[in-house]
């Protein structure tokens, strides 16, 4: 890891006030414990019978003494040592040997995997701390033998644990690639894959060590671990046992002792976990609310309306720690009943969060609405209350995206989850609802639809689970349905079919429909009116024929030439140098301006608003191409 | 001109044979016996929707999959059925992954990902190793700075770009491009699909490009093979492929992709639906989807029969003339 990864890290694990106490009281224990030999203390295992169980803050003994007359503070201090040395090289060794085990299996598979986690198993049958006072009872007892149970007892947790990491990184491409490099197996297992394992073993010993720790105190304690004189935690707590009660203390302060070491290394090692985690590095440790925050001023009342669906000067941004990412800035949109809108845009061109802004589906944190409003007809939907809004998801407006294997959910049969949607907003005899529901797998044209009712959707193809999404947006008679990218995870021949059902349930139910996408083609087959993304904005919008045949916009243009045209053979393609704009640092002015070539001074500069072309068409461009083009 | 690569009879069987309790495990024939060649320095085009085979067909010729059957030539050296030789693979034939980030160590620099090549494949010293490395990156067009930063800042074009530096760095003689841009924007992909062009000019190469998407195939392919369900449907020149394809199901791709200007087609295929692998029809894999079937195409599986000069077609009744 680089030096900035290793910065992060801390920065993240002390953000968690917790992790960060954990860490503090760890680093004293262990200081003292390893300062032993170096700090003024009684011999340890000096015994006096004469001052016997002297009470806590006697002079010359600040801890007491114990049964035997030995200073307990110097008892603690060497204990603790022991104790850790013994927890800590206990889960090293498992960490390792369990490690090794489990990267072994998961990239070998097969039957060296089979034969090597069969053996786990079996050992994981027995019972945990049985198995480590079987281990104990054939080696004897001892200190090292029991560090030998408890690593043994704890390498099955690594193996299993590293294994199931292990089999989903060797089937990553990177892999292959290594592979195609030249490189043998123990190569790849030490330079491509270990790096990426190594943060879960890190994480797993963070979260074991304390486990371990108290593990072997509790052998010690029933007397198979560290044998008398020498003491270490969990022996001097059995041997304070006896007199727990003329002597409370004799037990107390090893008990205290074990309690601050394994807290403080659980704080820790759930600090390291959140820290190293992936998922909660970008501070997304809270559930997403159910509607995206809002932040904005109170919008103006509506004017007249006019369209079912108006958005005006909407604003999404993503809010990432002290970044922030402007997805979406200023877009004003306009749906009629039964009109086909095309959105179209590159990937970060704000298409998609313009979509679920609308309903407020966009995840929050880190997304917040900070400007604009979405009108349904002139009623206002992110201000509307939850229940409303609610009601309105799937019900007046409707959402199909783009990879129906992960929208539908598993294990439930399309069926029910089509009578779940209808059951969601309308209140229908279970017989009337599946009869519903036969009826909208027939009108997306799913063959046979009273016995695929009952299947799942593995048990159906790609363009099949699809039809059965745009059979879920329309189980409550939708006004408006937005199509995210619907087509796109899908073959050529199936998508012609998808599109070709859309056009018919559109024409056929007088839906509006926004659609978004990123070719071309489709938006030319489909779409009434289309509106041109950039950067998060509209920098062109139309009548489909007008902007695809007269782009206005140097992007739309070019973008166009870019696309490859079946019919026109080999040749080379026409490219736009360059990347789109990070949206966390937009500069002023036209974002396209840095690739266009045509851009001059002027277009560095202020704000561009939308102009218009003509009635219809109009371009946010401070040259626009002649429409002659 | 002589062929750079040769493939006979090449298929592929996933499954098959029985279990530890002796019940027969199920086998999935995933490429039956293709056969093509391909000349030095052209490109060869290789269609096809999910399912139909390509990846496992380009897996194998780079030998990340073992073939179950027939034989790769690679200039004249028989690669399958000798003890394999990793290093000799690797100098001749390189591939070029679909998801450009994913095929890049997260935890390795630039530098350390495009350097294992040249020390596994060539053994070149360091100083050999640098010059190269900057020699690689000048011709994908990319900065010497990056070298020593880590996949994740990389955008999808720029991650491509390596994916790519790293495929030249053996010099290998084929590179098999398995839908190299099929994850990237359109303007970006034009860049992309421009850079190879280039680099196939620069170092002689020799292409297969797998992807889906028939327009990008067109672009930059001189012939073209169409697979569905594991097998070569048709195969040729790509003007001959596209303008005049005679298999019925090479028509109904060209005409399913979305147009500006082509009106959506109802088109005649209904179900779309691949036949159950477990369960394979003995006739045309095609024939519940053709319009143009007959009694015989449910009966045997036509063979790939070339009829006019290098373009075969496997359909017992090919489409004669162009259809409008």
């Amino acid at each position: 890891m680089n030096e900035a990864g290793i910065k992060l890290g801390f920065r993240l694990l002390f953000r968690n006030r917790l992790a960060g106490f954990g860490a503090v009281v760890l680093v004293l224990v262990i200081c003292v414990a390893f300062a032993a030999p170096l700090l003024p203390l009684h011999n340890p295992d000096l015994t006096a019978p004469a001052n016997r169980l002297l009470r806590p803050l006697t002079a010359g003994h600040l801890l007491g003494t114990d049964h035997l007359g030995r200073d307990l503070l110097a008892r603690l201090i060497w204990g603790t040592q022991l104790s850790l040395m013994v927890g800590i090289s206990a889960s090293l060794i498992a960490a390792v040997i369990g490690s090794c085990i489990g990267i072994i299996a998961g990239f070998f598979g097969g039957r060296i995997d089979n034969l090597i986690m069969r053996g786990i198993d079996m050992l994981m049958a027995f019972p945990y701390i049985l198995l480590a006072l079987a281990i104990v009872a054939v080696l004897g007892p001892g200190l090292i033998n029991a560090l030998y149970a408890v690593t043994i007892v704890n390498i099955p947790f690594f193996a299993r644990n590293i294994r199931g990491v292990t089999v989903g990184i060797t089937h990553r491409e990177f892999v292959d690639a290594a592979r195609l490099s030249g490189m043998g197996n123990w190569r790849i297992i030490w330079s491509e894959i270990l790096p990426n394992v190594l943060p879960v073993i890190v994480i797993a010993m963070s979260t074991t060590i304390g486990w371990m720790i108290l593990e072997t105190a509790g052998l010690s304690f029933l007397g198979l671990g560290s044998q008398p004189p020498q003491a270490d935690l969990g022996s001097m707590l059995g041997e304070g046992r006896k007199l727990l009660i003329t002597a409370p203390h004799a037990s107390i302060v090893p008990g205290v002792m074990i309690f601050i070491i394994v807290m403080s290394i659980n704080l820790l090692g759930d600090g390291v976990r959140d820290a190293l985690d992936p998922r909660l590095r970008s501070g997304a440790l809270e559930r997403p609310s159910a509607v995206t925050r809002l932040d904005r001023k109170l919008p103006h009342e509506a004017q007249s309306v006019q369209s079912l669906l108006e958005v005006d000067n909407l604003h999404t941004h993503f809010e990432v720690g002290d970044r922030v990412y402007r997805a979406v800035s200023g877009v004003d949109l306009q749906v009629n009943a039964g009109e086909c809108l095309g959105i179209i845009g590159e990937s970060g061109s704000g298409k998609s969060v313009t979509a679920l802004s609308l309903l407020g589906l966009v995840a929050s944190p880190p997304g917040v609405i900070k400007a604009g409003t979405v009108r349904l007809e002139g009623k206002d939907l992110l201000s509307a209350d939850f229940e409303t809004l609610r009601s309105i998801r799937g019900g007046r407006i409707s959402y199909i995206f783009q990879d129906p294997l992960s929208t539908l959910h598993p294990l439930y049969s399309i069926g029910e989850q089509l009578i779940e949607a209808i059951d969601c907003h309308r209140k229908v005899s279970k017989a009337e609802a599946l009869s519903q529901a036969i009826n909208l797998l027939k009108q997306v044209q799913i063959p046979n639809p009273e016995a695929r009712i009952n299947n799942y959707p593995h048990e159906l193809s790609g363009g099949m689970r699809q039809r059965v999404s745009i059979a879920m947006a329309l189980a409550n008679d939708p006004d408006i349905i937005i199509a995210d990218e619907p087509t796109t995870a899908l073959d050529v021949t199936v998508q012609a079919q998808i599109l070709a059902l859309l056009s018919e349930l559109r024409q056929h139910r007088k839906l509006a429909l926004i659609f978004i996408t990123h070719d071309f083609g489709v938006v030319a087959q489909l779409c009434d009116r289309i509106a041109v993304m950039y950067a998060g904005q509209i920098i062109e919008t139309g009548r489909t024929e007008e902007v695809l045949d007269r782009p206005s916009h140097p992007y739309t243009a070019r973008l166009i030439d870019c696309v490859p045209e079946p019919g026109s053979g080999q040749r080379r393609l026409t490219a736009i140098s360059g990347l789109p704009p990070a949206l966390d640092s937009l500069a002023q002015g036209c974002h396209f301006a840095p690739r266009c070539n045509i851009a001059r001074e002027a277009c560095k500069k202020g704000e561009l608003s939308l102009s218009d072309v003509s009635d219809t068409h109009s371009v946010r461009c401070n040259y626009p191409l002649e429409s002659s083009a | 001109m002589t062929p750079v690569l040769e493939v006979n009879n090449l298929s592929k069987t996933f499954g098959g044979g029985k279990s530890l309790l002796g019940k027969p495990v199920p086998s999935v024939h995933a490429v039956q016996s293709a056969s093509f060649t391909v000349q030095k320095g052209e490109t060869l085009g290789i269609v096809g929707e999910s399912g139909c085979g390509k990846s496992t067909l380009a897996r194998m010729l780079v030998g990340l999959l073992p073939p179950t059957g027939g034989n790769i030539i690679i200039e004249g050296q028989a690669i399958t059925g000798q003890p394999r030789d990793a290093v000799a693979f690797g100098r001749l034939i390189q591939y070029v992954f679909q998801d450009p980030i994913s095929s890049l160590n997260p935890r390795k620099t630039i530098r350390q990902i495009i350097e294992a090549p040249l020390i596994h494949l060539m053994g070149m010293d360091q100083a050999a190793r640098r010059a190269r490395i900057n020699e690689l990156f000048d011709s994908v067009n990319l900065r010497r700075e990056f070298l020593d930063r880590y996949p994740h800042e990389f955008s999808g074009g720029q991650a491509q770009r390596i994916g790519i530096a790293r495929a030249l760095a053996a010099s290998p003689r084929i590179i098999v491009l398995d839908e190299p841009v099929s994850a990237l924007d359109v303007s970006v992909q034009a860049q992309v699909l421009n850079l190879l062009a280039d680099l196939r000019k620069a170092y002689d190469l020799t292409y297969l490009l797998i992807s889906h998407d028939l327009a990008v195939v067109e672009a930059v392919s001189d012939r073209i093979a169409v697979l569905y369900f594991g097998s070569i449907v048709e195969i040729g020149s790509a003007e001959s492929v596209l303008t005049s394809p005679r298999h019925p199901y090479t028509n109904l791709l060209g005409s399913s992709v979305p147009m500006v200007g082509r009106a959506l087609v109802q088109n005649r295929d209904t179900s779309a639906e691949l036949p159950d692998p477990h369960n394979p029809p003995s006739g045309c894999a095609f024939a519940n989807r053709c319009y143009l079937v007959q009694e015989d195409c449910r009966k045997t599986k036509p063979r790939l029969r070339s009829d006019t000069f290098e373009h075969e077609t496997a359909c017992f009744h090919p489409i004669e003339t162009r259809p409008t």
